[in-house]
């Protein structure tokens, strides 16, 4: 190369160690392969991809209920008190039980109206904890990839249609499909820079005690009834202690920084996440002290009646609480109106100052995955988790084969119904936070102490209140409670269709209320 | 901590005497909120004196983007000058155009034709409405409200395309020049003008809802960085920020140029909140009433132009010979009602044709010397809402 | 109130404050003396008749062919008792003091109104003014390590400053723009 090169004329062929030129080559490759169809059949893809996901958990229920049904009746059969005898749920024992095992690869029709036959050479592995546990992980650590890059892409989208924009149109054809997994990859090869005087240890562990409790909270986030990792009793507590972890990063990642704009940052989030903490835990009370129990799988099914037993709709104080809570949820995820800890405009960045590369992708990962954590407990605890809002007895007429079994999995409960419910929670966070101002520290605080608190408080003395008065048997408070909990759910399914009206109207007059202006613009510019 | 050294401002040395021996150590922090932040509006530089969240004392640094232009006003003639007046203002280059032309007129004795008024008068209006809505929406930015700035800028973008259709240029139109208008006006352009304006005058309230009376923004912005009359005046505040603190106010009224006399318009002041549609709890003087002004004088612009419009008339747009015209050996300081506020140019002659002096009076240079008086005692957040609410350009600050 | 009362106003007040007058030009003046200049300005802001509360702008000129400079203030009147009612009366006024170019000193209006301060950190730092008692008299524009001020007319400009070239073209101290 001359000495008068022009720099951004020649570019030379950048190089990189095994590992980048390897990503680089796979996202290359992947992207030659799907651009072309993701462009061509954009719509077919989308629906394709729905149904596969319907497909892939109803084939998932059915596989267990099989295996189970198998495993239970051939406990019965052998007169075990207890299945897990059998390796079953039990990640104790790894190794294969010989009873059940022998009795399936026999294809001997021990257990009566089931002939494994060859299909059990198929299933045996599905039966023991150790496999499970292997679906699940890979599970788990896909979706904790999943939620983050694809929630990035519809922020943005949804951003653009509130802003009249457009938001990511380019990167690999359709609507900017591949925008997020793009930018994940530019992280991921971005230099790995630590400022000279920041504390390079603590900055370097930060945004590992950001992501491992964000993460470590999908153990125990039941998706479904049989969707968890592990069933923990005090499931609630778990989520809530890890999500109450992430504070640790942004102090310390603020403190490491060596700028003042970080500390500023580190110390808002600490303030804020305490204060938020309370009435955040005591507004999920209000729904445990209803039910009575802190594993989250409980809680789940005890809404299985349909809409009106949605706990949201169990007394005025849970309805008070859910919307309690969302306001809460939103200050410990530091979304807008309460991003204090990065407000742009104040902060420059706030504890992400001095972060960038694959620290700040890691950051922004933990971020976006607590989300879809709030908003899990929120669907959970207020929203009847996985069930549908269609009553689980309306399909008693359904039967109890294999099949009837693995559509009730799909119209009435399931996994689908648990990331539809998230989904529309995600909606919401993004929805306030491109349409609300940020509000200032001493009004976080105010809201939190003032109001916040003293109202979480009386939610919990008057939803206690309300269960002792239904636990004493009184017909005359069944009634009124039955009534008033009905009008709670008309008032809920209010909200829902005034919400589904008011976007449906937003997205069908996009262009109109643009204008005609933007989408003409003067022939003479 | 990194040492922090400022040799330049030796006013701000830490001093720990807040500081009592035995409770737990505090220190105040000296930070330097730019050159390159996101909310100082260009590159102005705030040395804060801060005591945790509170800010105990603002000093803001500039010149970073001074480029002598007064400097160059003495050495070339004054059509030549044009353009860099466009450089100084550059969200609002029309109007700096037209202070400059007008000064010139006004001193070589320069008549305008009737025309030439009336479209100043629509460029001015229209530039008017594009600053302000620069204003309102990295106003919104500040406060952490995202969406206002998209919008505006939508609308913004309509105004550039007039513009560019007028003038060829979107940003430094050097259009208003010494004795007229450079171009006259494009087949059609009158009626889509007209059409832009009903266009826009109903998104003044989607602004409204969106923002301006938004729960949160007047929380934010009300009693916040409240300046009365008094020490506007005596900091040389003019404008929009004068015009909030209740001083009913503007140099279109009171000195009118370019036929401003033969329009119907309203000058909006900042008032107490509770009646005529102001929320509760705002105060005269503060930032949200410095922001409403600027909303409520956008809808006065549109009531102007669509005057303007309608006694639009064929005729010359340019005085004849002014090019090269020689400048008496005379001085004139003319003001004129730029978005900001007065804009004003002292232009000295010399009987050349190039200007012995020309010193321009930015208003938001003058606007922009209260914030060490304004920003005393307040939390780190209302930094930011108060620079965003006296609207400074950085380019006319540093000239 | 025309120019010559606002001058009549001065004389019968400081006889011997006033210069020259310049009355009948685009932009009527009262040059006035430097040691004299806070009383008048105080006398201009505080007169019940005249009030001139806001300093519009100081304009700091060159003067090379009489080797002096001199400063020009521009000041204007706004009502603010009636507030709300639409004000079109007003008037305005100026002043001027010439000082002595090798040792330009002239007295800081900073105390009389705020907005000078400003004002003059500007036309110390682009002009070379000095203004005594002035509470911050720093450079405002350039850099403090800056040498010179280039709005005179004799400035030469730096060929280099730490090390950046100050010169759009190499060869030309004083290039055009």
């Amino acid at each position: 190369m001359s000495q008068f090169a022009v720099p951004w004329r020649e570019k030379p062929e950048p190089s990189h160690g095994f590992v980048s030129s390897f990503i680089v080559a796979l996202a290359k490759g992947i992207y030659a392969i799907a651009t072309p169809i993701v462009t061509r059949f954009p719509g077919s893809i989308l629906l394709s991809a729905v149904v596969a996901s319907c497909f892939l958990v109803w084939a998932h229920a059915l596989l267990f209920s099989y295996v189970d049904t198998a495993v239970l009746e051939r406990a019965a059969e052998v007169g075990a008190a207890n299945p897990n005898a059998f390796g079953y749920f039990s990640p104790s024992t790894w190794g294969l039980p010989p009873s059940v095992i022998g009795t399936l690869l026999a294809g001997d029709a021990a257990v009566e109206g089931q002939s494994p036959g060859l299909l059990s050479y198929l299933l045996w592995p599905v039966q023991f904890g150790f496999t499970r546990d292997m679906i699940a992980f890979g599970a788990i650590f896909a979706w904790f990839n999943i939620v983050p890059v694809y929630v990035i892409w519809w922020e943005r989208k949804v951003a653009g249609r509130i802003q009249s924009r457009l938001g990511p149109m380019r990167v690999g054809g359709w609507h900017g499909w591949a925008q997020s997994p793009a930018d994940g990859i530019k992280l991921v090869l971005k230099e790995d820079f630590i400022p000279d005087a920041a504390d390079s240890i603590l900055f370097r562990a930060a945004p590992y005690f950001a992501i491992i409790p964000s993460a470590l909270a999908f153990v125990a986030l039941p998706f479904g009834v049989t969707y968890i990792f592990r069933e923990v009793d005090v499931a609630l507590v778990f989520i809530l202690a890890m999500l109450g972890i992430e504070v640790m990063s942004v102090i310390l990642g603020g403190w490491a920084s060596n700028n003042k704009w970080s500390v500023y940052g580190g110390m808002r989030e600490a303030c804020q996440m305490v204060a938020y903490e309370i009435p955040m835990g005591m507004a999920l009370l209000v729904p445990v002290v209803c039910v009575g129990s802190l594993s989250l799988k409980y809680i789940g099914e005890v809404q299985a009646d349909g809409w009106f037993s949605w706990l949201a709709f169990r007394n005025p104080f849970a309805f008070v609480a859910f919307v309690t809570y969302f306001i809460a949820s939103l200050a410990s995820c530091k979304r807008a109106p309460f991003d204090l800890p990065e407000a742009e405009s104040e902060l420059v960045a706030g504890f992400l100052t001095e972060y960038s590369g694959f620290r700040w992708a890691l950051f922004f990962f933990a971020e976006y995955a607590a989300m879809f954590v709030v908003g899990g407990l929120a669907t959970i605890m207020f929203l009847g988790g996985w069930n549908s809002p269609i009553p689980s007895d309306w399909g008693a007429g359904l039967g109890e084969s294999i099949w009837a079994k693995g559509l009730k999995g799909i119209l009435f409960s399931g996994p689908i119904w648990f990331i539809l419910k998230c989904v529309f929670f995600l909606f919401l966070q993004l929805w306030v936070r491109w349409t609300l101002p940020r509000i200032r520290l001493d009004q976080v605080l105010y809201a939190c102490v003032q109001v916040l608190l003293p109202l979480t408080m009386v939610l919990l003395f008057g939803t206690t209140l309300w269960v002792w008065a239904s636990e004493s048997g009184n017909a005359t408070w069944d009634v009124i409670a039955s009534i008033v909990s009905k009008v709670l759910g008309i008032v809920g399914l209010a909200f829902g269709f005034g919400f589904v009206a008011i976007a449906g109207y937003g997205f069908y007059h996009r262009r109109r209320l643009v204008g005609n202006l933007v989408i003409d613009p003067l022939p003479g510019s | 901590m990194a040492e922090t050294t400022f040799e330049s401002t030796p006013d701000l040395l830490l001093d720990h005497d807040r500081v009592e021996q035995g409770d737990l150590q505090t220190e105040e922090l000296l930070v330097n909120m730019g050159p390159q932040h996101p909310s100082t509006h260009g590159v102005l530089r705030i040395v804060l004196r801060t005591d945790g969240e509170m800010v105990l004392e603002a000093e803001p640094h500039i010149g970073y983007l001074h480029r002598c232009a007064e400097k160059i006003g003495e050495s070339v003639q004054p059509y030549q000058y044009i353009p860099y007046t466009d450089r100084m203002d550059y969200i609002a280059g029309m109007n700096n155009n037209q202070a400059f032309a007008i000064a010139i007129e006004r001193l070589c004795g320069v008549e305008v034709p009737e025309r030439a008024k009336r479209i100043r008068v629509i460029m001015a209006e229209l530039n008017r409405i594009a600053s302000h809505l620069v204003a309102l929406g990295t106003y919104g930015l500040d406060m952490g409200a995202f969406t206002p700035f998209t919008w505006c800028f939508r609308e913004r973008e309509m105004i550039l395309d007039l513009f560019e259709a007028a003038c060829g240029a979107r940003l430094t139109y050097s259009y208003i020049t010494v004795g007229g208008v450079h171009d006259d006006l494009p087949d059609g352009w009158v009626e889509r003008c007209e059409e832009f304006l009903d266009f826009f005058e109903p998104k003044i309230v989607d602004y409204n809802n969106l923002l301006s009376f938004n729960h949160i923004f007047v929380k934010r912005t009300a009693t916040v960085g409240v300046i009365t009359a008094e020490d506007a005046l005596a900091f040389g505040l003019t404008g929009a920020a004068l015009r909030a603190t209740g001083v009913r106010w503007d140099l279109r009224k009171v000195t009118p140029y370019d036929g401003y006399e033969d329009y119907d318009f309203d000058i909006p002041i900042g008032q107490d909140g509770g009646i005529d549609g102001v929320p509760r709890g705002v105060v005269t003087g503060d930032c949200w009433s410095r922001y409403y002004v600027r909303i409520l004088e956008m809808t006065q612009s549109v009531r102007i132009m669509r005057q303007a419009l309608k006694r639009l008339e064929e005729g010359p747009i340019e005085a004849k010979k002014v090019k090269g015209i020689k400048l008496p050996a005379d001085e004139v300081y003319v003001e004129i009602e730029n978005p900001r506020g007065q804009l004003g140019f002292y232009v000295q002659g010399d009987g050349s044709a190039i200007p012995a002096r020309v010193k321009a009076r930015g208003p938001s240079f003058c606007n922009l010397a209260i914030t060490s008086h304004t920003c005393r005692d307040i939390l780190l957040a209302d930094v930011p809402a108060i620079i965003g609410s006296l609207d400074v350009v950085l380019g006319e600050v540093d000239r | 109130m025309i120019p010559e009362d606002i001058c009549n106003l001065i004389k019968a007040r400081f006889p011997d404050a006033i210069e020259a007058t310049v009355l009948d030009a685009a932009r009527p003046y009262v040059q006035i003396k430097a040691e004299s200049l806070v009383e008048v300005a105080t006398f201009l802001r505080d007169d019940p008749s005249l009030r001139f509360n806001l300093l519009r702008s100081i304009s700091s000129i060159d003067l090379l062919a009489d080797n002096k400079l001199a400063c020009a203030y521009d000041m204007m009147h706004v009502p603010t008792e009636n507030r709300g009612d639409l004000l079109t009366t007003t008037r305005s006024f100026a002043l001027r003091v010439v000082t002595d170019r090798d040792d330009p000193v002239i007295p800081s209006l900073a105390g009389v109104w705020r907005a000078a301060d400003w004002h003059e950190r500007e036309a110390f730092d682009l002009m070379g003014i000095r203004f005594s008692d002035h509470p911050d008299l720093r450079r405002i524009l350039c850099p403090d390590d800056w040498v010179g001020h280039p709005l005179r007319k004799d400035y030469e400009f730096p060929l280099e400053y730490h090390g950046i070239p100050a010169t759009t073209e190499y060869g030309l101290t004083n290039p055009r723009h």
